[in-house]
């Protein structure tokens, strides 16, 4: 006999495919229920219990040699615990100062040739007045930031370069040269660099869209879908829409260079919000590999910022198209929803993060004059700068801000079961709304929840019916 | 893990983890048989009997007085069950138990134990 009283620890259950599951918050680990530790956590759920009453409870339905047993693996897993035991200690690591840079995101001009109503880096809510800046990135500078890159790069064989803007093609002659530069310096440094951007398209011409495929750039294209979506938000200076200008030159791209997949970004908005259509367009007539979708970034003033409802579309939209996704999986055929994608893989990873992101840490971005910033999204903003690429990183401002950003020091994100995949989220987002990166960002915090919880159901479901197919998130 | 299935990467390196843990325990084990009650209560170095849940108590195994629990605050590593060693070990131990600071935190802690053999589950469980 036993006088120990049990209560259930941080878990957060799901069922998938007829199964129950438990996402362990501590430690991000999925495991799958039998009927007894499912109807041990059943009873556990209306509060602590004995460990007596609980097999004479179960006793009916259950042998007590299984319930024992049942409680011993929930208790080894700590998803159960003694009544009243401390919560599982957050570890507060701050990475080491020589954490090696893996990305740097290098701003090649603060330019761009169309007017986004909406866009982060010229609009409203913008954080550094691009017109202060350098309009383009010159050569010298570009190469000392290969070099700070490559410097940086600690141990690791491979590094990777993306170029950004601006619109990053109105400086391709710089794109050339830092890629010949970068490619004979990592060859030099016995590392070996991985190159991509990101571009609104009008620019693919076709020695740009040569170049691209010749060197194994991969490319990422902003755009909205079809031409009445595209066309609200993403104009030319004069106000006309950029659609009819980009697509045909989309499409010889995707013809042309077949190397690296080839995704759209798409911006969502209180007016554009149709997701399944933007993705059909983009997939079945453009030819887009993937589609990664993100609500716009604004304060929520704007006539374009997502009301309560239109997140509420959004994630029921996005759950629909998980599962169409999971459909795919389960018969091995690709489907272009990377958002879901991206969450699976860190759900069979078990990642627990300590910052919602690498920014400042393994990712940096790189201003046109040369500055080191958080990531691109802070490209300029002496608030958010962590050095520069000629005298390196600040060493004390960079450990100060991953101190001050661990998920340990917000204190509103730890009782959410959802923060080892979310931890507080984006930087530029809280920066934009909350006016400091280190605010956690609890406007959408029931949509983060929602949303993780749809990527366990697809998970939990694909593991049950096609676990083969995990195979493609174990690199 | 019987009654449970790892699926993720995370769940595989806890199972493999306590698969150690428990492989290790085995080689040195000593099961009790027989007693009654040696189901109940037992210490961690001697492992759980197949099919039996073991239900860890008892004293840390941190040299560090006044805390009541394990390395990861909780109680799932502590070393001996407490109705053997507990007031033995915290007096006359090569390596003293950590029982609670009796003049502060806890002065209580055994009031309802009045002897250690018959009364030990009456002793409170403590933490910081």
């Amino acid at each position: 006999m036993s006088t120990l009283e049990l209560e259930a620890r941080e878990f957060h259950p799901f069922d998938a495919a007829g199964s129950s599951f438990i996402y362990l918050v501590p430690s991000a680990a999925v495991f799958r229920l039998d009927e007894t530790t499912e109807a041990i956590l059943d009873h556990l759920s209306a509060g602590p219990r004995p460990v007596d009453e609980l097999c004479r409870s179960l006793a009916g339905r259950f042998a007590e040699e299984e319930v024992r047993s049942g409680i011993y693996d929930l208790m080894e897993t700590r998803a159960i615990g003694p009544r009243g035991a401390p919560p599982e200690a957050m570890p507060v690591e701050v990475p080491s100062e020589d954490f090696p840079l893996t990305t740097m995101v290098l701003n090649v001009t603060a330019k761009c040739n169309l007017s986004c109503t909406y866009c982060y880096e010229y609009g409203e809510d913008q954080i550094v007045d691009q017109t202060s800046m350098p309009r383009y990135m010159d050569e010298k500078t570009a190469r000392e930031s290969v070099d700070f890159m490559l410097d940086q790069a600690g141990d690791h064989e491979v590094v990777n370069l993306t170029f950004f803007g601006g619109e990053t093609l109105l400086n391709f002659k710089l794109l050339q040269s830092t890629l010949e530069y970068a490619n004979r310096r990592g060859a030099e440094e016995g590392k070996r660099v991985r190159f991509s951007l990101t571009t609104n398209g009008t620019l693919l011409k076709p020695e740009v869209i040569e170049w691209l495929a010749d060197n194994d750039v991969g490319v990422t294209i902003s755009m909205d879908g079809p031409k009445d979506v595209n066309d609200q938000f993403r104009v030319l200076n004069n106000g006309m829409g950029s659609y009819e200008m980009i697509v045909p030159k989309v499409k010889k791209l995707l013809e042309r260079h077949t190397t690296r997949p080839i995704g759209a970004r798409v911006t969502l908005t209180q007016q554009n919000l149709d997701v399944h259509r933007i993705y059909r367009h983009l997939t079945e007539e453009v030819g887009f590999w993937e589609v990664g979708f993100a609500p716009v970034t604004t304060s929520s003033c704007h006539s374009y910022a997502l009301d309560e409802a239109s997140y509420q579309s959004m994630l029921e939209q996005f759950r629909e198209l998980a599962f169409d996704w999971l459909e795919h999986a389960v018969q091995g055929r690709h489907h272009g929803f990377s958002n879901v994608r991206e969450s699976i893989e860190e759900i069979h990873k078990g990642f627990s993060k300590a910052y919602p992101c690498g920014a400042g840490l393994g990712l940096v971005g790189v201003a046109t004059d040369g500055d080191v910033n958080l990531c691109h999204r802070f490209a300029g903003s002496k608030d958010h700068q962590l050095g520069t690429v000629r005298d390196g990183i600040d060493r004390s401002k960079q450990a100060k801000f991953l101190e001050e950003h661990h998920i340990a020091y917000k204190p509103d994100c730890h009782s959410c079961w959802a923060r080892p995949l979310c931890s507080g989220g984006c930087y530029h987002e809280a920066q934009t709304r909350y006016g400091t990166t280190s605010a956690p960002n609890l406007h959408y915090c029931d949509w983060i929840r929602s949303w993780t919880h749809t990527c366990l159901e697809v998970y939990g479901a694909l593991a049950e019916r096609n676990p083969s197919y995990l195979q493609h998130f174990e690199a | 893990m019987r009654k449970l299935k790892g699926i993720n990467r995370k769940a595989a390196q806890i199972e493999s983890h306590l698969d150690e843990l428990r492989h290790s325990e085995q080689a040195g084990a000593q099961t009790p048989e027989g007693e009654e009650g040696a189901h109940d209560v037992v210490g961690l170095r001697t492992g759980s009997p197949p099919g039996d849940p073991h239900i860890p108590l008892g004293c840390t195994l941190i040299f560090s007085p006044g805390w009541e629990t394990d390395a990861s605050g909780g109680t799932a590593g502590l070393c001996q069950p407490v109705e053997r060693d507990l007031f033995d070990c915290h007096l006359g131990c090569f390596w003293p138990a950590q029982v609670p600071d009796q003049l502060n935190h806890a002065p209580d802690w055994t009031s309802r134990c009045a002897a250690a053999e018959k009364d030990w589950r009456n002793v409170d469980l403590i933490f910081p």
